[in-house]
């Protein structure tokens, strides 16, 4: 058990293809960190000056995690966390 | 052919004209990018121009298709559901009513479907068969989701168009009817959004506003051309458009730029003021802190168009009001019903919320004396009064009269004196 994280198609390039991962962390931020460590170079793709970058958008059981707690937002065993572009709509 | 490549708006990083949005090293979103050959006779380019179709493809070879239906192209330029060449209205009793001294209303409303999508919708379409997509989709606040549903239907292609459960009943029913499949999603457009950009890594379907949105916001600069064309080729001094991601007021500006840098118009890019509803903006909030980058928000507002809580072009659109000396506001949806009013009693178009948004704010930054008399100032109406009804319902009181001159004398006693 863990917390499942959802990659998108456009970084699946830097996790070998792999469409999610179970990590384990009780905020969004250490369930990065945990798949940072996992996937070298991912944390250059979504992450600038220690944050998110701006067109990243994270959700927790399919709320932005900025109308949460942010990178504090904690989480559960069982949750899902789900890393989306920030560039559609309009 | 001027279409070149798709590059990163964040880091510039390059990519193949497929069906691409977002940059892999930085998320950023992707951009048509094209390599126009040096106008020589500009004359010469008017003349072929002002001698195209009636629509927007007399823009075509600004427009991101490697086939182009423009000009050579007669009869595909016709097929279809052709959007665009719209009227620019001067509205000289606005602009008193106001104290202003030009004001032009560009009334976008007059498209095959009633709003400005029909501008993007046509170009994301062409596209999406260059690339031999067979259906269409879209995340919509409804006049996306009609646009989509009728050009679709013209072509003959399936579409599946996703709007909040909430819209108006006369969107709903303005695309139900083109025989689309109209999936209603429990939650906000931010919600169906996020659906959509999880399903299009799913299904091989072209989402005109998620795969497809470096070519669909490409539609949206030939509102610019057509203004400068319609102003004899030359830019406005200011303009008044709304902000819902952002799209739409970002490409107007390239629109302009891209033609004052070819020499085509006459002017400099024009100062450009945004407008928000105050139930819904994240963009207008972010410009009064001085902030960079928007905050998203939970719409709570009638003008349902331009509900998006987390705008994907905030930042740039941001930076368009700053850099060019214009301003983003906020108007109360007591101020929207006005602005509806407002335009229609002045220049007899009859917009829908987004219009009223817009024509609000210009109220507001007339009061507020941002606006010199000897400015000219285009007000972009988006939309369509009749698909948002209920913005307008017990404004006005009826007349209710027998069928006798004597019942209508004793109900209507001045317009008998009169």
């Amino acid at each position: 058990m863990g917390v499942t994280v959802s990659i998108p198609t456009q970084l699946r390039g830097v996790t070998g293809g792999d469409a999610e991962a179970q990590v384990s962390g009780g905020t969004v931020g250490e369930v990065l960190d945990e798949l940072f460590d996992r996937y070298d170079d991912l944390r250059d793709r979504i992450c600038e000056d220690g944050g998110l970058r701006r067109f990243v958008n994270v959700y927790v059981g399919g709320e932005d995690i900025r109308f949460l707690s942010g990178l504090d937002t904690e989480v559960a065993d069982g949750d899902e966390v789900k890393i989306l572009p920030a560039v559609a709509g309009g | 052919m001027a279409i070149d490549a798709l590059h990163c708006k964040e880091c510039r990083a390059e990519y193949d004209l497929g069906a691409h949005y977002v940059c892999e090293r930085c998320f950023g979103p992707l951009e048509v990018t094209y390599r126009h050959a040096p106008v020589g006779d500009v004359a010469a380019v008017r003349r072929r121009i002002q001698g195209g179709p009636q629509n927007i493809w007399r823009y075509a070879d600004f427009l991101p298709l490697e086939v182009q239906p423009g000009p050579s192209r007669r009869a595909a330029s016709r097929a279809g559901l052709p959007a665009g060449c719209t009227p620019l209205v001067r509205a000289d009793r606005l602009a008193e009513r106001l104290g202003l001294g030009q004001v032009w209303v560009k009334n976008d409303a007059a498209n095959p479907t009633h709003s400005f999508k029909d501008r993007v919708v046509s170009v994301a379409l062409a596209r999406a068969r260059e690339l031999g997509f067979d259906t269409l989709a879209c995340a919509s606040t409804g006049n996306l989701a009609n646009s989509v549903a009728a050009h679709a239907a013209a072509a003959g292609l399936r579409s599946y168009v996703f709007i909040p459960a909430d819209l108006e009943e006369q969107k709903v029913l303005a695309t139900g009817v083109y025989g689309t499949n109209v999936v209603a999603v429990n939650g906000t457009y931010d919600d169906v959004n996020r659906l959509c950009t999880e399903l299009s890594a799913e299904h091989p379907w072209a989402f005109v506003n998620v795969n497809l949105r470096p070519y669909y916001a490409e539609g949206s600069k030939t509102l610019a051309y057509e203004t400068a064309e319609q102003l004899g080729w030359e830019t406005p001094d200011r303009v008044v458009a709304p902000i819902a991601s952002g799209s739409l007021f970002t490409k107007l500006a390239r629109g302009f730029e891209e033609w004052l840098e070819l020499g085509l118009i006459e002017g400099d890019v024009p100062k450009f003021h945004g407008a928000q509803a105050s139930g819904c903006a994240p963009v207008a909030n972010a410009y009064a802190s001085g902030h960079e980058v928007c905050r998203p928000v939970k719409p709570d507002t009638i003008a349902k168009s331009l509900a998006i809580g987390n705008p994907a072009d905030g930042p740039y659109a941001l930076e368009l009001a700053r850099r060019t000396g214009g301003s983003i506001d906020a108007v109360t949806d007591d101020e929207v019903r006005a602005g509806i009013r407002l335009l229609a009693e002045t220049t007899g178009i009859f917009t829908e919320t987004a219009g009223g948004v817009t024509t609000a704010t210009l109220a507001k930054l007339a009061g507020r004396g941002d606006i010199g008399r000897d400015e000219r100032v285009v007000v972009y109406i988006t939309g369509e009064g009749l698909k948002t009804l209920d913005a307008v319902r017990g404004t006005f009181a009826v007349h209710q009269v027998d069928a006798s001159v004597d019942s209508f004398a004793a109900t209507l006693p001045s317009a008998v004196t009169a």
